[in-house]
């Protein structure tokens, strides 16, 4: 019963929360954002059946930390070879990520976080769900930069959603 | 606003800028769409996330109010950005012959998804 009515209870919280911050806290808004909350979960449930388990929250906190300093070091760096490279001296390729990961929420969250962080961009996910495809702006050892992926964000992901 | 605050605002204003600025550039000036793609989904996230903490600490210094705003804008940011960078790369492979011979094996029998139909497991059952 509680399940049919919320099927992802963290989702409902989550546009709540969402939606009184983006419209001011009032009895209306909190009322209309708790609507929006049990409605859309439920017409969207057909599309992501399973309700994926989460680890615990200091892990998660831990792996926003370790993306966003991250985030913050690949910006001077991609700035840094934009700038003062020229592009033709640049050693870009495809490199394959072959994945540990199984759940689709996790891989998903991978595949965002390499787009988002040093010189690599997510292209596209083997037709089994088994590997990425990722591009490098700069690598001289592929090799290395798959394992730095691995050591670095999949096995926590895999900490916070396989566990 | 105090004196600091002023410069704090500032600076960070300008770092954003900055980093918008390289973003921009590297769109313009890299040779090849995929390497393109790098300028606009990197060098942005700093950029855009600048002006927002910049934006924040305005609020707090001048009107002494938390706005919590800047952090969704943040969110639906990196929601998002990853997609659209993901989108235009799909597109790519699809449409470059050249890039389609040369990407790497994906070590298993399937191959990538752009260019071959999914496999899941209950597909591999029937």
């Amino acid at each position: 019963m509680l399940k049919t009515l919320l099927p992802h209870p963290l989702l409902t919280l989550l546009i709540v929360l969402m939606w009184i911050l983006l419209s001011g806290f009032s009895v209306g808004s909190a009322a209309f954002g708790l609507l929006l909350g049990v409605a859309i979960p439920r017409l969207t449930s057909a599309y992501w059946p399973d309700r994926p388990r989460i680890g615990s929250p200091l892990t998660i906190i831990e792996y926003a930390l370790i993306v966003l300093w991250d985030i913050v070091v690949a910006n001077f760096q991609v700035a840094y070879l934009i700038l003062f490279r020229r592009g033709d001296d640049l050693h870009s390729q495809f490199v394959t990520v072959p994945l540990d990961l199984r759940t689709p929420e996790a891989i998903t969250a991978l595949a965002g976080t390499i787009t988002m962080t040093p010189g690599t961009v997510s292209a596209s996910l083997s037709a089994d769900g088994r590997a990425l495809l990722v591009h490098c702006l700069e690598t001289n050892d592929p090799e290395q930069t798959v394992a730095g992926i691995k050591s670095r964000y999949e096995s926590r992901l895999q900490r916070i959603f396989e566990t | 606003m105090p004196g600091f605050g002023e410069i704090a605002v500032s600076a960070l204003i300008c770092l954003g800028a900055f980093f918008l600025f390289v973003g921009s550039f590297g769109l313009a000036k890299l040779p090849d769409l995929m390497r393109r793609l790098h300028g606009p989904t990197k060098a942005t996230t700093l950029g855009i996330g600048a002006l927002l903490i910049a934006s924040m600490l305005y609020f707090i210094l001048e009107d002494e109010i938390v706005s919590l705003q800047e952090l969704l804008i943040t969110t639906f940011l990196f929601l998002t950005a990853p997609v659209t960078a993901l989108m235009v790369a799909k597109a790519h492979i699809l449409l470059d012959k050249n890039d389609q011979e040369h990407l790497p094996p994906t070590g298993r029998e399937a191959g990538w998804s752009v260019l071959d139909a999914p496999q899941t497991d209950e597909v591999k059952k029937s």
